[in-house]
């Protein structure tokens, strides 16, 4: 495997000074479940942020209060942003109340994302957990568009019960196609669900792959992709071929205040997506 | 049963995944009572409460394991399909299911019998030892994942 990372950005891209959001505007609100929202931005005026990369994020600032860093779930050449968002907090709460038409800040993109083109040429395991698919979809549509340059390609998209599924309906779409498998189960159901029930890690003995040439990209909860990475790792997944996302508190996104520190790196700066081989010693600590 | 239906039904339990490598004697002793059925969506393997003396051996289809209390629907918390096994309440007295079983899908699966089961590990204690080292770690792993489901990974 390569070396490099894609996503060497480790400071705003946004001309002029480094936290200065630049406006967008809401274009469409999607409700995905009961507490989460698909944001579509478009720049307001002519100035954009740069391209991203699959797996990085942006700040998401609502004026008058406050910012916070969302992952990117989709976009287009022409500047339109996605972003997905389960209210947690206050910024977040206030995104997912946001309707056509207003106005919200970008900055970024930031982070080390999916390590996509280093891939080629492998088996591909794609993992989600809950919110984990969204900074997962941006690598997915990468991988479908140059679909020949990988081997297999698994997802496996797990929740906590069906109603915590989201862009289901796009993944029922990706089930039709022959040139890759998606399994999709929830933890716990009602009797109106007729597809698999079990943790995520119960797919991973039943995923097709080749452990030599495979590598991993898990997002979810903290718990979920150390679970899934093991189970991985027990199917003898190389621990380096195994990417994670990780999530924390970020505030300035450019490496300089410290608030996403996780053992000796940045999170904003380092990650968000980093090797599981760097992170497994700090995985099993109880509190870092 | 006739012998051509109770060779093939041999056959089809040594082919499954749980019962790869065992002995065909073996198998054939388990089998004496063995009956293939199939499930239509919304039957009922299991009933929670009732007589349990069966060993499904799942060959295709999709079956629901529901628990459930008088206050509150009925949850699914796993599922069991192709090339796994389904009960285990056959071994453990008082032989009574202790989940629902419901078929999601078109469902074939083979019957052991408990009783049959029950003889045959303890006559042929070998045998015996060989089924429970297969049929633990399914055990097991099903404790496991059960306590994975408690860790509500994707809480948040």
């Amino acid at each position: 495997m390569a070396a490099s990372r894609p996503g060497d950005v480790t400071s705003s891209a946004v001309a002029g000074h480094p936290l200065a959001p630049v406006p967008y505007v809401v274009r469409a609100v999607a409700t995905e479940t009961p507490d989460t929202t698909t944001l579509t931005l478009e720049p307001r005026a002519t100035k954009r942020i740069p391209r991203s990369r699959p797996g990085q994020f942006n700040m998401l600032y609502v004026f008058a209060v406050g910012e916070a860093a969302i992952s990117i779930s989709g976009g287009n050449p022409d500047g339109q942003l996605i972003h997905t968002v389960r209210t947690t907090g206050k910024v977040t709460s206030a995104l997912t109340r946001l309707t056509p038409g207003d106005t919200v800040g970008v900055r970024g993109p930031y982070g080390h994302g999916w390590p996509v083109a280093d891939s080629k040429g492998r088996d591909l395991v794609i993992v989600a957990g809950g919110l984990g698919l969204p900074p997962l979809r941006p690598a997915l549509y990468e991988v479908f568009r140059n679909r020949e340059s990988y081997g297999r390609v698994e997802i496996i998209d797990g929740a906590r019960s069906p109603k915590d599924l989201v862009f289901y309906d796009e993944v029922q779409g990706w089930r039709r196609r022959t040139d890759l498998r998606v399994q999709v189960t929830v933890d716990a159901a009602g009797k109106d669900w007729y597809g698999d029930v079990g943790v995520v890690t119960t797919r991973i003995p039943d995923a097709r792959f080749e452990p030599e040439r495979t590598t991993a990209f898990i997002c979810g909860p903290e718990i979920m992709m150390k679970l899934t990475a093991q189970a991985l790792v027990a199917r003898k997944v190389s621990p380096d071929a195994i990417w994670i996302s990780m999530e924390r508190n970020m505030k300035c996104a450019i490496g300089f205040c410290g608030h996403c520190q996780y053992g000796p790196s940045f999170v904003c700066r380092d990650g968000p997506v980093m090797r599981y081989s760097t992170l497994e010693p700090l995985l099993n600590l109880k509190e870092v | 049963m006739t012998s051509e239906e109770g060779r093939k039904t041999i056959d089809a339990v040594a082919g499954h995944p749980f019962f790869h490598g065992f002995d065909r004697a073996f198998i054939a002793a388990i089998c004496s009572k063995a009956v293939e059925h199939t499930f239509v969506v919304e039957d009922m393997l299991a009933v929670e409460g009732t007589t349990a003396e069966l060993l499904y051996v799942v060959l295709e289809g999709k079956v629901a394991l529901e628990i459930g209390a008088a206050d509150r629907p009925r949850l699914t918390v796993q599922t069991v399909g192709p090339g796994e096994v389904l009960g285990w309440s056959w071994l453990v007295p008082p032989h009574h299911w202790r989940f629902d079983a419901r078929a999601l899908k078109a469902t074939r699966a083979i019957a052991l019998d408990g009783n049959v089961l029950r003889h045959t590990l303890s006559t042929h204690p070998t045998w015996g030892f060989q089924f429970m080292v297969r049929f633990m770690p399914v055990l097991a792993e099903r404790l496991e994942n059960t306590r994975i489901q408690l860790l509500d990974i994707h809480g948040r």
